[in-house]
């Protein structure tokens, strides 16, 4: 009947280069040793990026320092604000481009990277802009001094906008960077290049290094970083904090997360179906702060799920660029086939795999929405952070059980409340270790808001007035 | 499954108390996230073989509307034949569901009409303000039907709503439903105006549709159209919501019809998206869902005539109504 028509964004918006080499000192290097980097929706190959070598790092910490010492840490606040404001609008003015590319090398449907990355990120720029003149005010004491060089590493999930929370807050308070995007989406950070590029800002004030895991481990172990801040697994976490262990070096972790999303039997049932499907089927829960375990109460467990079940149906999976596409794809093969372990392992132990009957693309990485029914809190999928649109389905049958059984994990990122009772909103989101609690809604972000994790979801805070103190001496 | 008494329904007797508990005990609607999916659904693109059917299902499940005071048969003629024929250009066109008018001018539409296969909805009931003796509200309905009226939009009692006497607004819409039956035994189709835009609160608005669905409307509809706001896209996700769960609980299949301030194709389209993505295709038919509109016809035959020739035409090129 209603069938909605392929309704494809144009990808001629963007124009990728063949091949990229590294963003040092303001210029773009010839290509080195090269990787390719692929569009997981249907694994053709984008572009050519440069595997970065720990010379090259060093040759980006050096520019970074020198710009740190000669140009940045000598300008005025404001004068630091014009350029983030001009980045900002710049950022607005290619909007359609950069998401276009976001998802093309990410595989997140357009809808998210028009309606939501890509205005945070414009959001988050314009936020610092404003914070580079007022540093007398982050309340740590008169003129905060910025620390240096920032070696920032960053994951694939939100390429862009992690950009963003780590190099605006970065910038604003006087410090240079040095960046490395994840090994599968470094496209739209070398397009930010550009930006700084157009916005004039001075050479090695920004420098972008491409590559994986290595590369980023000589960036993190370089001796002249003042800072290292990493957004990205709780593994890979555990590795660096060993590795700055007895160093100088400055350190904010922003890991994983197993989030529990509670239901109370007086939640506004269609909104919480909302709230569940945006907290786990966002981004095809590539999330670290997604709510994927999702705690009901037992009263209103089969009405809910049942609810939540017909919701499902509706939800359209297929080709990211289409704009009627909510589920894309999952951003590479290697994932693919972590979520597809941990859902058969999770089976394995007892629990009930679900899905909607939905038609998945034959090439490219895709994994239809799930859920996993009656698990138990011992479950792995219960347990560890799955990073795909998995949701885990647990019940309680009290406010304290349901406050017990949240807690009950290694994480404590976010979580999320859903009930009519503004009391008992107070009263769990101080029981709750986690960062962020979201009350009747989830998954909402803003540039002036901190957010940041317990235990090993790690710490520090990115975002708001206690973002800056990341990045400035005299915070933490 | 067999459809339950409203006494079976409630759990007791109907009393206000009994009333009250029952759509008290509904679940809450939360504004920011009922508004905040409704304008996510406004965003999906609706481009080419989609939007032509749209378009016209968007036609077909027209009511179109006048309702002024300055009405005369010549008017509500004039408007009946452009539902025969609204686009004289493209015989093809499908026509709206009903015309809907004033109880005294069902006879002018009908005469008009003639055996169409259109129907003429009329309100009743004091409409719009729905302040009147009850047995007046009841005349006016009967009037309406004696009239030939194939469908009635009746207007709920705010006043008795808001003040909390719910009996009063279930034995009203009883009452107005028994006045639509007809010498043959046969009933004259009853929408149910909640006036949405006077009870104010989504809470409000799933308790009145529940209750009007409970005393036996065949349709809930938003607004009579002349109140500051009229239907809007959250209002409609909401009642499309209450409708597809009063299917899965009774069996019993309730139709929407959003009235007042849908002007243009592309916020029918939208309208139709949150039809098909709240209740689901099931209600994407004219005996489930209509639209109350006097000026949206002409926006949506600019827009087929545009999918048809690849050029707009313009307002001097379909006939004013």
């Amino acid at each position: 009947m209603f069938e909605y028509a392929p309704a494809p964004e144009s990808q001629a918006l963007v124009n990728f280069k063949d091949s990229y080499g590294h963003f040092i000192d303001g210029k773009f290097l010839k290509p080195g040793k090269t990787y390719q980097t692929i569009n997981p929706a249907n694994e053709k190959v984008l572009a050519d990026i440069t595997y970065g070598t720990e010379k090259d790092v060093d040759l980006a910490v050096k520019a970074a320092r020198h710009a740190y010492e000669k140009v940045w840490s000598k300008l005025p606040g404001a004068e630091r604000g014009k350029y983030l404001y001009r980045i900002a609008r710049i950022i607005q003015e290619r909007a359609r481009e950069l998401a276009v590319a976001e998802t093309l090398n990410n595989g997140k449907p357009i809808k998210e990277t028009r309606d939501v990355d890509i205005p945070l990120v414009a959001a988050w720029f314009f936020y610092y802009a404003g914070w580079a003149d007022k540093l007398d005010y982050a309340g740590l004491g008169p003129n905060p001094q910025a620390l240096g060089v920032a070696a920032q590493v960053i994951p694939w999930n939100f390429p862009l906008m992690m950009l963003a929370w780590k190099i605006a807050p970065a910038l604003a308070a006087g410090n240079t960077v040095v960046l490395k995007p994840a090994e599968t989406t470094p496209l739209t950070a070398l397009l930010f290049a550009e930006i700084c590029q157009q916005a004039e800002l001075p050479d090695g004030v920004v420098n972008i290094v491409t590559g994986f895991g290595d590369t980023g481990a000589a960036l993190v172990g370089h001796k002249d970083v003042n800072k290292v801040a990493f957004t990205g697994s709780t593994e890979v976490g555990r590795i660096i904090a060993r590795q700055v262990a007895g160093t100088n070096k400055k350190v904010t972790l922003e890991l994983g997360g197993k989030a529990a999303n509670i239901v109370f039997d007086d939640a506004p049932l269609d909104q919480a179906v909302e709230g569940i499907i945006n907290g786990i089927f966002f981004n095809q829960g590539h999330v670290c702060c997604a709510g994927s375990r999702l705690l009901v109460q037992e009263s209103i467990q089969d009405e809910l799920l049942k609810k939540l079940q017909r919701r499902m149906e509706s939800l359209r999976l297929g080709d990211p660029m289409d704009k009627n596409t909510d589920i894309g794809a999952i951003n590479s093969k290697a994932q693919l086939k972590k979520i597809e372990a941990l859902v058969k392992q999770g089976e394995k132990e007892g629990a009930e795999r679900w899905s909607p009957a939905c038609v998945i693309p034959k090439n490219g990485f895709y994994f239809a929405p799930t859920l996993m029914l009656g698990v138990s809190p011992a479950n792995t999928v219960a347990r560890e952070e799955i990073f795909g649109p998995v949701l885990s389905v647990m019940t309680f049958r009290t406010p304290q059980e349901a406050v017990t059984k949240a807690n009950n994990t290694e994480f404590g990122l976010s979580a999320g409340i859903w009930t009519e009772k503004g009391s008992r909103i107070l009263k769990l989101a101080d029981q709750l270790n986690a960062g962020v609690v979201w009350a009747n809604t989830f998954n909402q972000f803003d540039p002036t808001s901190p957010f940041g994790g317990f235990k090993e979801s790690g710490y520090g805070r990115e975002g708001g007035k206690q973002g800056l103190a990341a990045y400035l001496k005299g915070g933490y | 499954m067999q459809p339950l008494s409203p006494e079976a329904i409630v759990g007791s007797r109907i009393t206000n108390q009994s009333l009250k508990r029952w759509l008290h005990s509904l679940p809450g609607v939360d504004k920011v996230g009922l508004e905040a999916r409704a304008a996510s659904l406004g965003t999906r693109s609706i481009k080419t073989s989609s939007k032509a059917w749209a378009l016209d299902a968007a036609i077909k499940m027209m009511d179109l509307t006048t309702l002024e005071g300055m009405d005369t048969p010549e008017r509500v003629k004039s408007l009946c034949l452009k539902a025969l024929t609204p686009d004289p250009t493209d015989l093809d066109c499908p026509r709206p569901a009903a015309i809907c008018v004033y109880g005294d001018m069902v006879k002018h539409a009908k005469k008009a009409l003639g055996n169409s296969g259109i129907y003429v909805a009329a309100v009743a009931t004091a409409f719009p303000s729905g302040r009147a003796s009850v047995p007046v509200k009841l005349l006016d309905t009967k009037d309406a039907v004696k009239a030939g009226a194939d469908e009635i939009d009746m207007v709920i009692d705010r006043g008795a709503f808001l003040s909390g006497n719910y009996l009063e607004v279930y034995k009203q819409i009883q009452a107005v439903k028994e006045a639509c039956k007809r010498s043959d035994g046969s009933y004259a189709h009853l929408k149910v105006i909640l006036e949405t835009g006077e009870l104010q609160t989504y809470d409000n608005i799933r308790r009145a549709s529940y209750l009007a669905m409970l005393a036996g409307g065949d349709f809930i509809k938003t607004s009579t159209g002349k109140v500051t706001v009229n239907a809007t896209i959250p209002i409609t996700m909401l009642m499309l919501q209450a409708v597809r769960d009063w299917y899965d609980e009774h069996g019993v299949l309730i139709g929407v019809k959003p009235a007042g301030g849908i002007r243009t194709a592309k916020d029918a389209i939208k309208y139709l998206v949150v039809v098909k993505e709240t209740a689901g295709e099931q209600w994407l038919t004219p005996d489930l869902f209509r639209f109350g509109a006097s000026s949206l016809l002409n926006d949506v035959l600019m827009q087929r005539q545009k999918l048809k020739t690849g050029n707009y035409s313009g307002p001097d090129y379909v006939s004013v109504d």
